[in-house]
């Protein structure tokens, strides 16, 4: 074994490289040299809890109901800001079955993201946390926070991006509501603009987007007088772990949060919550279990959202060349202190030799945004590639073929490095062959009406998801031959329990019912987030680790008991072969009393000098109503380059699910709220409109499926994210074919198609 | 009130605004079927009452008072599944799972009024139930397999 050493990881997470130091022990593994399939890895497979899921026997967070657990509920402010004079509690605390009431003059000194109190002082959007009640029934709870009197000074608020942003806005925050974001320069943008045989200036809008997942945020919180255990709906039991710790002053060890089964996050969890200290607080109170769940409401309120941005693109281009792209974006991040920055995919995606953008972000009265899936990119690639659409109209070029000439360089245009792997040409000419590409007519086609038109549109994706260091497994066997495969992070609905269970039981030589899985606990060794498509790419190659040094092991110790050669020794489907003779693992097991075999694995950093990228090309097929406005998304086929598939049927399932999504973003799929109140108008299911099975198109999913060798030890890298990337661009620009009116903001409701198509002199 | 959940004699002690959804969960201890929007849009508590699909969130559970009323629970089990249970596993309609008691309800209600539906029936049938993972497309495979497996 090689001795451990430190050294320096550099991996992407969500568009922007980060630098960690990392301790390395062992070798590493090297890629399985073709895209065969295994035993298990390849192959289509059910969820290894799917049985749990469908009997409604697994336990959600939302589920959980311990021996007299209490029930907390938060009192939100009804202003878009205002100071917090006074709050008199007294009549919520005299209500029997109150067991406690924390506001911002009774709460202990609480370190939040770098602000000092739980409650502030000045709430600064309709949402914003004013007090807390713990009472025995949630209720009750409820019941109790309309007791609770607060004196409010009401303060001048801005909830619009565009009107926070404009001088004459109310100062939200000390030094004005617009702050950098981040920019990025390559080349001379101004000098390629000023030469240009063609150019275009255009702006897009994209609104906020909701996250919804089915299961609202929430936690449940037990402390035992020495420790506190929580179990959380959340993308990240480490993330909670070390806010909780933090924010209360315990140390690591004082802290477990557990999160089994959970449903859904798209980003929403990759943060932390108040929620989950206020239920901490109170427990450590009291002394017994508090569950604090946010309603649909609230949730749509207070638990992050994708932010609205405004956007403006000036492309250049001389001959068939796209010579220069200018991208200054304004995201509305409400009260949140960072930016999804859009311009992520205009710095990368092409190989165009002048780049410049600005991301500015804009603070107004609304709640903080927070990472929804592809955070940044969805907004970004909505306007980058209809900007690369109406260039390739304006000089009269087929928009594929445009991109195809700007698709083709091997390195990563923003650092230099070489892409360990890009098929994104494969993925346009598979995607262009099931869409039927070459049909394609400039203006359109005639729809299945007269009032109806029909056209074809496309869209490029790229994404980073190629995970990384730290990440570790461990694999031991009972006794009787089955292995239990432990690692540090969670599986919030993509799968990930069975992908690693693929992994595992395919290198150790177990059939796939042979491995349990345990995860979601804190109590393991880290484990990343489940946010940038990182999971299977950060953890998988530190379980196929741990299986190898397992197996290693098992087969050794059946030697031993076999009186063989472990040379001699292979496992099969939870079989030992030898020469003629096939052992149960489990017999050889038994033999070994309770000694216990332990494979440990890590990640290993991911090579120097090169770019771990996604890639994938989106079809659209669409009819747009020129009458009605309404558009009718036929056809999708999504492409993508993900390296090594682990498991298609997930992964299949995984791409249908954000492009969908992504038809909401594109269609329907908006917050509202109102300027005067700074109220979300919609903040419910009703209003907001999620997509149903009546509005899903055919949708075609296909992978290039190339194991990525350079990028790790299983050759796999991240999809959960792609998949919602390209798709809106690649409706926008099959609308715009249909019917030659170019709608510039998502979602592309039929009052904007209208808009549109009036503008264009068609309707 | 008396009630038969899932076939068995139960009694619970209900506040006469409480919801069904609220009964089944939080005093019967039956929390396969999950709220989620508590307005009836998102059909994740979907139930059978009388056989009867219902959005147990918006039924009063004063209002089942002495009713047969069916959760996902009783279905199947992981032993023994249900078909559409058993479809929904093998056609990988399962993402994080929470709005999955509520499709199966929904869909084993359909597949017994009407056992061999067309595709517009099967989305038809599904439209009052909400999936924010899966894209639907795998759901409507697994009830098509359903109906396979049933008929």
């Amino acid at each position: 074994m090689s001795p451990l050493r430190v050294t320096k990881s550099r991996d992407e997470f969500e568009g922007e490289i980060y630098e960690s130091t990392v301790v390395v022990e062992g070798r590493d593994l090297a890629a399985p040299r073709d895209g065969a399939a295994g035993d298990e890895v390849g192959r289509p497979r059910p969820r290894v809890d799917g049985r749990a899921r469908v009997t409604g026997a697994a336990v959600y967070t939302h589920d959980l109901h311990l021996a007299g657990m209490l029930h907390a509920a938060i009192l939100r402010s009804p202003y878009a800001r205002a100071r917090v004079k006074r709050v008199d509690a007294s009549k919520a605390e005299a209500l029997p079955g109150v067991r406690g009431v924390l506001h911002r003059f009774n709460a202990p000194e609480v370190e939040f993201r770098q602000e000092k109190a739980l409650f502030r002082d000045e709430v600064r959007f309709l949402g914003d946390e004013v007090a807390a009640v713990v009472a025995d029934s949630e209720g009750l709870a409820r019941y109790a926070l309309t007791l609770i009197a607060v004196e409010y000074e009401v303060l001048p608020h801005v909830v619009d991006l565009e009107e926070a942003a404009s001088p004459r806005a109310p100062k939200i925050d000390p030094d004005g509501n617009v702050h950098d974001a981040g920019s990025y320069t390559r080349g001379d943008t101004r000098r390629a603009l000023r030469e240009a045989e063609a150019t275009i200036d255009v702006t897009y809008r994209t609104s906020t987007q909701m996250h919804n997942a089915l299961e609202t945020h929430g936690a449940v919180a037990s402390w035992d007088g020495e420790r506190l255990t929580v179990w959380e709906s959340t993308q990240s039991v480490f993330g909670v772990r070390n806010m909780l710790k933090d924010a209360l002053g315990l140390a690591p060890a004082q802290v477990r949060v557990l999160c089994e089964h959970m449903g859904g996050g798209f980003g929403a969890k990759l943060g932390t919550y108040k929620y989950a200290v206020i239920a901490s607080l109170f427990s450590m109170r009291l002394g017994r279990p508090v569950r604090c769940v946010l309603t649909r409401r609230e949730e749509n309120l207070a638990a992050g959202n994708r932010s609205a941005t405004l956007q403006r693109l000036r492309l250049a281009s001389s001959g068939d060349r796209i010579t220069a792209i200018e991208h200054e974006t304004w995201s509305n991040s409400g009260q949140g202190r960072w930016a999804a920055n859009p311009t992520g995919p205009t710095n990368t995606l092409y190989d165009v030799a002048n780049v410049s953008s600005v991301a500015h972000r804009v603070t107004t009265n609304a709640g903080a945004l927070s990472a929804f899936r592809a955070p940044g990119y969805v907004e970004g690639t909505f306007a980058l590639e209809s900007a690369i659409d109406e260039l390739a109209l304006r000089i009269g070029v087929d928009p594929l073929a445009l991109r195809r000439r700007h698709a083709r360089s091997r390195t990563d245009p923003r650092t230099g490095n070489r892409y360990s792997l890009k098929r994104l040409l494969d993925c346009y000419t598979i995607g262009a062959k099931e869409i039927g590409w070459s049909e394609r007519r400039a203006g359109g086609t005639r729809g299945s009406a007269p009032h109806r038109r029909r056209g074809l549109g496309m869209a490029s994706q790229i994404w980073g998801g190629g995970g990384g260091p730290p990440a570790y497994a461990t694999v031991h066997f009972e006794t009787d031959g089955t292995a239990v495969l432990r690692v540090g992070v969670q599986d919030i609905g993509t799968g990930t329990r069975t992908a690693v269970a693929q992994v595992c039981a395919d290198e150790i030589g177990l059939r796939l019912d042979q491995v349990r899985v345990r995860l979601g606990d804190t109590e393991a060794p880290y484990g990343p987030g489940s946010g940038g498509s990182v999971t299977l790419a950060s953890i998988g190659p530190a379980v196929r680790l741990a299986a190898h040094d397992a197996r290693a092991k098992v087969l050794r110790a059946a030697a031993g008991i076999l009186e063989v050669r472990a040379q001699e020794l292979r496992l099969e489907r939870g079989m030992v072969v030898s020469e003629g003779a096939r052992t149960p693992l489990g017999d050889v097991m038994k033999k070994l009393d309770n000694s216990t075999l332990i494979g440990t694995g890590l990640r290993h950093p991911n090579p120097d000098g090169l770019a771990l990228k996604t890639f994938g090309a989106h079809f659209a097929r669409v009819e747009v109503d020129l009458r009605t406005g309404e558009i009718f998304v036929e056809k999708i086929v999504a492409v993508h380059d993900v390296g090594r598939i682990v498991n298609p049927l997930a992964a299949a399932s995984q791409v249908q699910g954000g492009i969908v999504q992504a038809l909401g973003f594109a269609l329907t799929e908006e917050r509202i709220v109102d300027r005067g109140l700074g109220r979300v108008m919609n903040a419910n299911l009703e209003w907001y409109e999620i997509p149903t099975a009546m509005d899903v198109p055919e949708i075609v999913v296909r992978f290039v499926g190339a194991p990525d060798r350079r990028a790790n030890n299983l050759g796999a890298k991240g999809l959960g994210e792609p998949p919602i990337i390209p798709a809106a661009a690649a409706v926008a620009n099959a609308v715009a074919n249909a019917t030659g009116a170019r709608v510039r903001h998502a979602p592309m409701t039929r009052a904007r198609v209208l808009a549109a198509l009036s503008m264009a002199g068609i309707a | 009130m008396r009630l038969v959940v899932n076939g068995t004699p139960r009694e619970a002690d209900v506040r006469e605004h409480e919801s069904l959804l609220t009964v089944l969960r939080e005093r019967l201890g039956l929390p396969g079927s999950k709220n989620a929007c508590e307005q009836g849009e998102c059909g994740s508590c979907s139930v059978l009452v009388d056989g009867e699909l219902v959005c147990s969130c918006l039924v009063l559970a004063a209002a089942a008072d002495g009713r047969r009323v069916e959760t996902v629970e009783a279905l199947g089990s992981a032993e023994r599944p249900h078909p559409v249970q058993r479809a929904f596993v093998e056609a990988g309609a399962v993402q994080c799972g929470f709005c999955t008691p509520g499709f199966v309800v929904a869909a084993a209600a359909l597949l017994r009024e009407n056992p061999e539906p067309t595709d517009a029936e099967i989305r038809e049938a599904l439209a009052g139930n909400i999936c924010r993972c899966t894209g639907y497309g795998t759901i409507l495979d697994a009830v098509r397999r359903a109906a396979r497996i049933t008929t």
